[in-house]
């Protein structure tokens, strides 16, 4: 009886950390492709254009799921909070949904269209960077905090300068990514030119991220306080440190990356994978801070989670499909990058 | 003039879901005829199937990320247009879907990127695998979704605790009564869908060339299922009939136009124009007692009418009255084709008489066709009531300013028109091309390009192409 009294308090608290682990696979995932139609602009010619979609054309199918699965999660573990969030943000949820729609289908068209196909360039890289820039706004609306009125639902309050600002930091972000994923995918001239832009991005990034940072901590003392209330400073300080230590040895492994192609000395394969750990890294400590900073609200600051979570029934009835799907979905997914390992312009293939 | 944002987001959700469904529709029975396919070329090895599977699977691939890209919207549309149902159902509808994301979304998507690109990279077994569970897959997918929509119809092991719905029995929640009709019904309707517009493509393609292999096995095999299918359709349409009728009446009534409280052999109306303020039809064409023999098993069998409830209470009876003819005039239109295809077989003149091939040429859109007007059937005979008996639809509907759903609204149907006109010129575009050739075929499968090559390649990171670069 205790146990399962003690099960049904920690419930909401799963589902609110498995809707976490839901957005960063998502961002990690579809952010890489989202990334390389953010990029696609900086390179020209057909066929380097050629190879950043064949990159990602099988995998970004799965990537997108991750957000539908974020959606349900929200929708099934906190329908409250699933229905003030998706109708305040009703704008740019429409405007994101309009973006994946035009990233989405490029994939399939552009490979099949001879003279429409500089119109299927433009709709993946405009539908992937609207979709990114909204998902930031998004996301600062909600660090913001979601004032009362808001519920009225006739204000465009989810637009500020400071949402404006973590749209742009998004996209940045996901650049990145897309970056040290090319890295890993390609040769000669096309990684140079991924490592290249990758080391500009990191410090921007890095700025973007000491700027968001700073903006919450000056625009809100709840936060603030949070962060420099007590010993848990001493702890928390260790997330961005980290952060700084991912972003050096990044900016040091895309160095190298570029190095080999000057001195013609083939960079150990270790070099050429690592920068995609370390750039994932970078997001994972982002998005940890943001959890500190926002936790226990999915709706700050108003509704918690545990206020927003759905019956036990309903949270119950979905645990066991959570703890046998999940590792399923990881495994096959891995199964999956693993047959499409290696770099991409070693085959001609399709469908 | 004043705009009403409730309507406005109905009419959002109906064109969005509309949109939607025409692709499920053709890739769960194409996956599911690939699959075949495929297997059949392992068995028997013969080139004709390996060339169907490829041919079809280039159309399969664009209607799957149309489908991909149009069901996310609809995912968050719960949310955005129709908040306070999300808030109250969420805790019935929000498992059921997140379980078709767990089981169904991430495998497609998971064993989709080997279906179609993999045919290099794994063996055939393997890939043949892959493709399995990407059909599978989208029946996994229209399990759950059609038992969330179910229980909006009939409702069942839930109770409501302070305005919200809790679950009482899941088992009943899924298994709910019209749930085992809608689904097969459904999954039915996906397959003839997809048969009817192989069918129409092969008969089209053997009007240009007699002699293709291709187009003939296609048009055969086709034929077969659809003989099979459309005759089971019909009568599992019929048990979901006596299913409407038995917990949804006035759905019912309104699907065969039946106004009086109640009416005793009521006959089966070919047409009529119902009207729903004089709360009568005009013109009446109908078999006398038919209606109720079909649904009573009695001559003199009574019906519910729809004066029986307030007017308030009733849906829109002539979309209903309309698309149910149209469904079940395609349906029966689909029957007597496959009883012609028999019969000319039978005469060994199947793949010559022009008539016919040009006829079933005609057919491509009709599965769809069938599919749309039976949903509009299922969900405005359910108006007004979104979950029956229960929950009203403008009770529910997001507060939203109403100029804002205009816009979102206005984006849908400029972005979608765009889309269909590009998703029908590209399937033109590929049925034109016509088939990949048996020598190119021959060549993937042995030397250069045969299964796991690639993955050879990859293991041994100095591949021999690139010298040749
Ligand atoms: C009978 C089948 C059926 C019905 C009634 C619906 N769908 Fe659907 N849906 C599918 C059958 C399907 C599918 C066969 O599984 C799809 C189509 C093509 C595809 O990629 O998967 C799909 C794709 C699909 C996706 C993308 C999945 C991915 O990322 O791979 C989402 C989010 C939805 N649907 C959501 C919905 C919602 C919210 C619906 C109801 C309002 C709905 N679908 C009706
Ligand atoms: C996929 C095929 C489907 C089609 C073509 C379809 C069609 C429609 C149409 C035409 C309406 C508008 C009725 C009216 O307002 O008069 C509607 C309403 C609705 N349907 Fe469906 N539907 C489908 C499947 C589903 C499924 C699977 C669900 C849920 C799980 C669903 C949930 C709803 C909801 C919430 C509404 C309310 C909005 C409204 O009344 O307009 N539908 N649908
Ligand atoms: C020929 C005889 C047919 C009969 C008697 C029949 C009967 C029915 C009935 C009674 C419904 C409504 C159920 C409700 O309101 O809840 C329905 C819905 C539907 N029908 Fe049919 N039908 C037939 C043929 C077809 C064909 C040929 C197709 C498509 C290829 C089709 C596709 C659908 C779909 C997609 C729905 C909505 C989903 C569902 O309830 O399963 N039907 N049908």
């Amino acid at each position: 009886m205790e146990l399962l009294s003690e099960l049904q308090f920690g419930l909401p608290l799963f589902y609110f950390l498995l809707l976490g682990f839901a957005i960063l696979m998502y961002v990690l995932l579809d952010g890489f492709d989202l990334g390389i139609g953010i990029l696609y602009p900086w390179f020209n010619t057909d066929a380097e254009h050629d190879h950043l979609m064949r990159s990602i054309s099988h995998v970004w199918d799965g990537n997108e799921t991750w957000l539908v699965f974020g959606g349900v999660i929200l929708f099934a573990a906190f329908p409250a909070a699933y229905a003030g969030l998706l109708s305040i943000l009703y704008l740019p949820i429409m405007l994101m949904l309009i973006g994946l729609i035009f990233r989405g289908v490029a994939f399939e068209y552009r490979f099949k269209s001879n003279r429409s196909r500089h119109w299927w360039n433009r709709s993946f890289s405009i539908g992937s960077s609207l979709a990114a820039f909204c998902q930031g706004l998004m996301l600062g609306a909600v660090v913001q905090g979601i004032p009362q009125g808001a519920i009225n639902l006739s204000s465009l309050q989810w637009l500020s300068p400071f949402s404006l600002f973590t749209g742009l930091a998004v996209m940045a972000g996901y650049a990145l990514l897309g970056c040290v994923y090319l890295t890993m995918k390609s040769r000669g001239a096309l990684q140079q030119k991924a490592a290249r832009y990758g080391q500009r991005l990191v410090i921007f990034v890095m700025l973007a991220m000491l700027l968001v940072s700073l903006g919450t901590l000056l625009l809100q003392p709840e936060i603030r306080s949070r962060w420099f209330g007590s010993w848990h400073t001493l702890v928390l300080m260790l997330l961005p440190l980290a952060a700084v230590l991912a972003a050096r040895l990044l900016f040091i492994d895309l160095g190298r990356v570029q190095q080999q192609y000057r001195t013609g000395q083939p960079v150990q394969a270790i070099h050429e994978s690592r920068p995609f750990w370390l750039a994932a890294s970078l997001f994972l400590f982002g998005f940890c801070g943001l959890v500190v900073s926002i936790f226990p609200y999915l709706i700050p600051p108003k509704l918690t989670f545990y206020e927003a979570a759905a019956p036990d029934g309903s949270l119950l009835f979905l645990l066991p499909g959570v703890l046998i799907f999940v590792p399923l979905i990881l495994t096959y997914t891995l199964w999956g990058y693993h047959i499409f390992r290696g770099k991409v312009e070693d085959f001609e293939e399709g469908y | 003039m004043e705009l009403d944002s409730a309507l406005l987001s109905r009419l959002q959700f109906a064109f969005t879901v509309s949109f939607h469904i025409i692709f499920p529709s053709i890739t769960i029975g194409l996956a599911t005829l690939i699959a075949i396919w495929e297997g059949l070329w392992l068995k028997t090895r013969n080139p004709i199937y390996l060339q169907l599977a490829k041919f079809w699977i280039k159309p399969f691939a664009i209607s799957f990320g149309m489908g991909v890209v149009s069901g996310i919207v609809l995912s968050y549309e719960f949310g955005t247009n129709f908040s306070e149902f999300s808030r109250i159902t969420g805790p019935v509808l929000g498992p059921l879907m997140a379980y078709e994301v767990l089981t169904a979304f991430f495998l497609e998507a998971g064993f989709l990127g080997v279906m179609l690109f993999g045919w290099q990279r794994v063996g055939p077994r393997l890939h043949f695998f892959s493709t399995i569970v990407v059909a599978i897959g989208t029946w996994i997918s229209a399990f759950w979704i059609i038992a969330a929509n179910s229980w909006m119809h009939t409702p069942a092991g839930y109770e409501i605790v302070d305005g919200v719905f809790h679950v009482a029995s899941w088992w009943e929640v899924i298994f709910n009564p019209s749930m085992p009709y809608r689904f097969t019904h459904m999954l039915m309707a996906a397959f003839i869908t997809a048969i009817f517009v192989v069918l129409a493509t092969s008969a089209w393609q053997l009007k240009r060339d007699p002699s293709s292999e291709m187009a003939r096995k296609g048009l055969s095999m086709t034929l077969w299922f659809a003989l099979i299918l459309t005759p089971l359709q019909a009568y599992i349409g019929d048990l979901h009939g006596l299913n409407v009728k038995e917990h949804q009446p006035i759905k019912l009534a309104a699907m065969e136009g039946i106004w009086p409280e109640s009416e005793a052999g009521a006959p089966l109306l070919l047409f009529a124009i119902p009207d729903q303020k004089g709360e009568q039809n005009h013109f009446e064409i109908g078999i006398p007692k038919l209606a109720s023999l079909i649904l009573t098993h009695e001559l003199d069998g009574e019906l519910t009418g729809l004066t029986s409830v307030p007017a308030d209470e009733r849906p829109n009876v002539a979309i209903v009255f309309y698309s149910f003819r149209i469904m079940v005039g395609i349906g029966v239109l689909m029957i007597l084709v496959s009883l012609a295809g028999l019969y000319l077989r039978r005469k060994g003149t199947l793949f010559q008489h022009q008539a016919f091939l040009t006829f079933c040429s005609y057919l491509a859109p009709s599965g769809i066709i069938a599919v749309l007007a039976g949903w509009y059937v299922v969900e405005v005979g359910r108006q007004p009531w979104l979950v029956q008996g229960l929950v009203r639809t403008i009770d529910v509907v997001s507060p939203l300013p109403a100029e804002r759903v205009l816009f979102s609204l206005t984006l849908f149907v400029l972005t979608y028109s765009l889309l269909f006109a590009v998703y029908l010129y590209f399937m033109r575009k590929l049925i034109l091309k016509g088939p990949p050739p048996l020598e190119k075929l021959s060549e993937q499968l042995i030397g250069v390009k045969a299964a796991g090559y690639a993955a050879a390649l990859a293991k041994h990171p100095k591949p021999v192409h690139q010298e040749a670069n």
